[in-house]
């Protein structure tokens, strides 16, 4: 609610105009029924069809004057509603920018994109009917009770008591229904999820011919959204009646005092068609309001999500300092690192400590599971450790800004993910300012030119979203090209090299240990034979560093890599 | 016409057990009509009876206003019963619509869930069955409402004054073409809009789905900045579609202004030369008022029911998809199965006019391990399709122990088969719960078990809380090859007589697998199994070689004799497998 209005602010004066001519119209209205009890007690009872006419080309012309207060209103609510909006799906997106990996590993994308879409989309929808109509009701209804007032005190008293009375049945209604409307929305996101699961895992079903269960359990689902729905329907089915009978027994009221008050003279009869009038005019507006107060209360609830999403700070504060230049300190430090994922039991990293010289290539091996891709995240600072201290050129990464520090860090991430648009547009991810004979060259060295070569287009072939009009083998060695494109003083591949097939796999690591800038390069691969070259092998065992050392010393020293080595090559293939 | 006439007689047959109760909302809406009309006329009748000083008489309209309290608490009770009425006739026919839909699905052959989209089916069962219940119910009530609102207000006008009435009859439609018009001009607006709002939903979808690249090459600002051109051209295409589809309202209120101003004028001339009462003239303008509402509520309606019937249909489209053939009235069930499968001359195609499989012959015999392998796209996974009977063979036929597997019911054949494919999936639901989908009256002890032989104990006692941490989709707190293990240790639950790896271990690390693959020899004693993979150590024990290349086995053997035959295999195996030995 306070980030809405922090960006309705610019609007201010749209916002402030649109209720205010809507309460110009609204008032235009409210004199309508006076103009028919002249038009009663003076043309009618007179029989002065001139003044008749005047009255009502009056009338018409207040129709008239409405129109044009209500169309100046509508812009001007249309104006601050998607404007306000605007500012506040900018900010949104901007936030979901500084969120770190442990924030959106807790948050799950869809949450943040349904925040983004649908609830973006409520809050606009209820931001402009807020705007247009929801003082247009209670200015219409007391309105109505003031004009009733300078007609005659004692039948507007009716009004006074009237009113609150429907204004406590209409919230107390609303009260008790919103929350079990939320209730009924569970009960549907429930029904929601299991057909899902069913659709997405079909196979699995109907191999363990288990389609009989999940009958039952999606008709438990659906009895219990029926329950909840009868429930809540029973209950905001009242409203309206009630409103109606409160209403009807008012205008009884009314007329029986009026009686007495027209048989005394205190007011004429126009006046009383003109009280009646004016009753009816805060039925019609009540009903109107209820709907708009459920809408609302969607809205509200949306705006309050995306509030919270807003007010949740970044886990990682930035450090200030830029990353040293490359000394005689060590490109890549870890120091006794224990690492644990928040609200993840176990640690996933303990007790890690390595010193990587500059230009050195360094293997990471170790079981599903082992910690290798966490331990590649701390470097690039995605988390934070939990103990212990990662330094690059020396400094803590957490002093360095993240700009400076992921500048110098190519990272090929494990899901070799591409964005829509061009091949040289996902290139440039890497370096805004490459040219094409640097990108060729990047291309070159990922064993990807030949991919770019065969598309129409070539650099400027089209990436569909995801890379998905890109085989998998065709979209790692683009991720690779894309993080060579930076010229990285430090190179991570994350396992990105699974989908290549032995000869390329083999060209692209003999690419790698030529690079030019000679970076310090990480591999993690699950496959001996892709990093038995690098100068130095970490192995991983369940988070702790069973062993490091080059391929030959480890396959003597260290059980678990001569463990991993057995079961990739039987004796009879090593010749 | 016809084909929406002909939704429309099949949406009634469905509807045809909630007939009587649609029928008593019907009467429940007449005599809700009829109480809110009346109650005008009385009031109009007691104003004509309090006329000025003197002149009320008091006896008459105290018993007309025991007839308005009387009427509007009936109506009032007529109204809610009328919604209660409906809202169970919709909640029930949502309801037992998603149960058939549901129910349906789990018969439908796979060759419907795979051509078509999980999202598609999914919005039918949902999305749709509540469009369709809440819009045809909701349209029902409010056009039947609504055209005995304007031919009862129409009936009491014109026993009032028929000069007034003709002048209401005239001038109200023209709302009508006002709200045709600005609806019809608005149209391309919130297409416009819908379009952009479309693109800035593809474009945040892709970036947050990819929020770990954007923020690992540094591109947070570049990326908000494209995302804020977005936003600027769907906030301009925003403001002309809500600006201009909020005209319809103000528009058609200033014509009944107009209309008001109109009949008030004509009604006082006439209340002048004594044609009508004061009262009747307070009882017409209020029907102006009532009478124009409908219209306006109609020309929705229309569209709500167009809507709602093109749900239904997609809806029935689901239901009415044919299901998979049942099992024969004699098939008999698989028991203990010894595990010898044979193929003979099996062909097989997704569509008729791409050739698959041709011709396939292949005999395992009990106990033996066979390992496909191919490119991609050569029909791998396809067998297991037929194996598992996802799909019915086109000719040929596959025997399971010499019986047709088609004479066999699809549950006792699939439950021979123990089956881990490489895309796996789990319910959101504890673990120990995902591993006892395969036999749910496993004992807690057997869980434990079975994880152990999958080598998925270890970092299930790492979870959270343990056997009973809940799996889910967002979290992605598991990676795939703990997701595998899981997969995996379901099977080793159930044990069953023939075995299915589809690339089952491909995200388990070398070291695991071969423990598990250990783990798999001790249990697929005597087990016929058939294993699609990539590893070299897993095809070269194989006791059968199916190399496959375009729907045909084209070599079949031992590794060594493959070898040494030096041909496509020996090709593949020195392209992909060739270890360079360190």
């Amino acid at each position: 609610m306070k980030h809405l209005m922090k960006h309705l602010r610019p609007y201010g004066l749209q916002a402030v105009l649109a209720p205010l001519f809507k309460l110009f119209e609204a008032a235009l209205e409210l004199l309508v029924p006076l103009i028919m009890a002249d038009v009663i007690d003076v043309g009618i009872a007179q029989g002065d069809t001139s003044y008749i006419l005047r009255r009502c080309l009056l009338l018409a012309a207040f129709g008239l004057g409405g129109f044009a207060c209500s169309v100046v209103a509508q812009y001007f609510a249309a104006a601050a509603a998607t404007g306000a909006s605007a500012g506040l799906r900018q900010a949104l997106f901007g936030h979901i920018q500084t969120l770190s990996y442990q924030e959106l590993d807790t948050l799950g994308a869809s949450t943040l994109i349904t925040r983004m879409t649908s609830d973006m989309n409520q809050v606009q929808t209820g931001l402009n009917l807020s705007l247009r109509l929801l003082l247009r009701s209670p200015i219409v209804v007391f309105g109505a009770m003031a004009m009733a007032f300078t007609i005659d005190t004692r039948a507007a008293l009716i009004f006074a008591v009237v009113i609150p009375v429907l204004f406590v049945i209409v919230f107390a209604v609303m009260l008790t229904t919103v929350p079990l409307y939320r209730r009924v929305q569970a009960k549907l996101d429930r029904v929601t999820d299991a057909a899902r699961e069913n659709l997405s895992g079909v196979r699995v079903i109907r191999a363990f011919s288990q389609e009989a269960r999940e009958e039952a359990d999606f008709r438990g689902r659906t009895q219990a959204l029926f329950d909840a729905q009868r429930f809540v329907g029973r209950l905001s089915a009242l409203l309206n009646p009630i409103t109606y009978a409160v209403i009807n027994l008012a205008i009884v009221a009314i007329l029986k005092t009026g009686a007495v008050r027209v048989d005394s003279g205190a007011i004429t009869q126009g006046q009383l068609i003109a009280l009646y009038n004016y009753m009816s005019q805060i039925l019609v507006e009540l009903i109107k309001f209820a709907s708009l107060i459920l809408s609302i209360t969607k809205a509200l609830a949306c705006a309050s999500r995306i509030g919270q999403l807003l007010e949740l700070p970044s886990g990682m504060a930035d450090g200030t300092l830029p990353l040293p230049q490359a000394q005689d300190a060590p490109a890549v430090e870890l120091q006794d690192v224990s690492f644990r994922y928040r609200g993840g039991g176990a640690n996933v990293l303990s007790g890690i400590t390595a010193a990587i010289p500059h230009g050195q290539t360094v293997g990471i091996i170790g079981g599903t599971g082992s910690g290798k891709t966490s331990l590649v995240n701390l470097i690039a600072r995605f988390y934070d450790v939990t103990e212990g201290c990662v330094r690059v050129n020396g400094a803590d990464v957490r002093a360095l800004t993240l700009e400076s520090l992921r500048g110098a860090i190519g990272i090929v991430p494990q899901h070799a993910q591409l964005f829509r648009g061009t091949i040289r547009e996902n290139l440039l991810w890497g370096r805004p300012d490459a040219n094409d004979a640097q990108l060729w060259q990047a291309l070159d060295c990922a064993q990807a030119r030949s991919i770019v070569e065969e598309k129409p287009g070539m650099l400027d072939a089209a990436v569909e979203s995801g890379g998905r009009n890109f085989s998998g083998g065709q979209r790692q060695r683009l991720t690779i090209a894309r993080a060579l494109v930076r010229r990285p003083s430090i190179l991570i591949l994350d396992d990105s090299a699974s989908a290549l097939d032995f000869a390329t796999d083999a060209a692209l690591r003999r690419a790698l240990q030529n690079l030019p800038w000679q970076p310090t390069v990480f591999i993690i691969s699950q496959r001996i034979a892709s990093i038995a070259h690098a100068d130095r092998i970490l192995v991983l065992d369940d988070g702790r560093l069973a062993g490091s050392g080059t391929h030959r010393e480890l396959l003597d020293s260290c059980a678990v890599y001569r463990e991993i080595w057995g079961s990739q090559f039987k004796k009879e293939d090593v010749q | 016409m016809n084909s929406s006439s002909k939704l429309l007689r099949r949406v009634l047959h469905e509807l045809r057990a909630h007939l009587p109760a649609l029928a008593c909302s019907a009467v429940l809406a007449a005599l809700s009509v009829a109480g809110s009309l009346y109650i005008p006329i009385l009031v109009g009748r007691a104003i004509d009876r309090i006329v000025s000083p003197g002149n009320v008489s008091f006896a008459e309209v105290a018993q007309l206003l025991a007839r308005i309290a009387l009427t509007a608490g009936l109506t009032a009770a007529v109204q809610w019963l009328m919604a209660a009425v409906h809202n169970r006739v919709c909640f029930s026919v949502t309801r037992t619509l998603r149960d058939r839909a549901f129910a349906h699905l789990q018969h439908l052959p796979l060759r419907y869930l795979d051509a078509h989209p999980g999202g598609d089916t999914l919005s039918r069962i949902i999305s749709d069955v509540d469009q369709f219940a809440d819009g045809l119910l909701m349209s029902f009530t409010q056009l039947f409402t609504g055209v005995l609102t304007i031919f009862g207000t129409l009936a009491f006008m014109l026993s009032i004054d028929w000069r007034i009435t003709l002048v209401v009859v005239v001038l109200t439609p023209l709302s009508l073409l006002v709200a045709r018009f600005i609806a019809g001009r608005t149209y391309s607006l919130f297409r416009t809009q819908s379009e952009v709002r479309g693109e800035q939903t593809a474009f945040v979808d892709e970036m947050i789905g990819g929020a770990r690249v954007v923020q690992a090459f540094s591109r947070e600002r570049h990326v908000t900045e494209q995302f804020s051109q977005i936003n600027a051209r769907l906030r301009r295409a925003s403001l002309r579609a809500t600006f201009f589809s909020s005209l319809t309202n103000p528009s058609t209120r200033l014509i009944y202004n107009m209309i008001y101003a109109f009949v008030g004028f004509t009604g006082a001339l006439s209340a002048v030369s004594g044609a009508i009462t004061v009262g009747s003239l307070s009882c017409i303008l209020s029907y102006a008022n009532q009478y124009a509402k409908p219209f306006n509520e109609i020309t929705g309606v229309i569209t709500e029911l167009q809507n709602a019937l093109a749900c239904a249909g997609r809806v029935f489209e689901l239901l009415d998809a044919p299901c998979e053939t049942p099992d024969a009235p004699d098939a008999q069930a698989l028991a203990s199965a010894n595990g010898h499968v044979q193929m003979q001359s099996v062909s097989f195609r997704y569509r008729p006019d791409r050739p698959l499989i041709e011709d396939l012959q292949l005999d395992a015999l009990p106990g033996q391990r066979i390992a496909i392998v191919g490119p991609t796209g050569c029909g791998k996974t396809t067998l297991i399709n037929l194996l598992m009977r996802f799909y019915d063979v086109d000719s040929g036929a596959i025997l399971i122990d010499g019986t047709d597997s088609r004479r066999l019911t699809r549950g006792s054949l699939r439950a021979s088969f123990g089956m881990v494919l490489q895309d796996t999936w789990l319910k959101h639901a504890s673990v120990r719960d995902n591993i006892r989908l395969s036999r749910p009256e496993a004992s807690d002890s057997e869980v434990v078990q079975a994880a152990r032989a999958a080598h998925a104990d270890a970092f299930i006692r790492r979870l959270p809380e343990g056997y009973d941490t809940v799996i889910s989709d967002l979290g992605g707190s598991l990676s795939a090859g703990q997701r595998q293990l899981l997969c995996i240790a379901r099977v080793m639950l159930c044990l069953p007589p023939m075995l299915i790896l589809d690339e089952a271990t491909s995200s388990i690390d070398t070291r695991t697998e071969l423990r598990i693959q250990q783990a798999f020899d001790r249990m697929m004693q005597g087990r016929t199994s058939f294993v699609v993979a990539h590893r070299l150590s897993t095809i070269r024990e194989a006791d059968m070689i199916l190399v496959m290349k375009d729907g045909h086995i084209i070599e079949q053997g031992r590794h060594e004799e493959l070898l040494a035959k030096n041909g496509f295999y020996a090709a593949l195996y020195h392209s992909q497998f060739a270890p360079d030995a360190p």
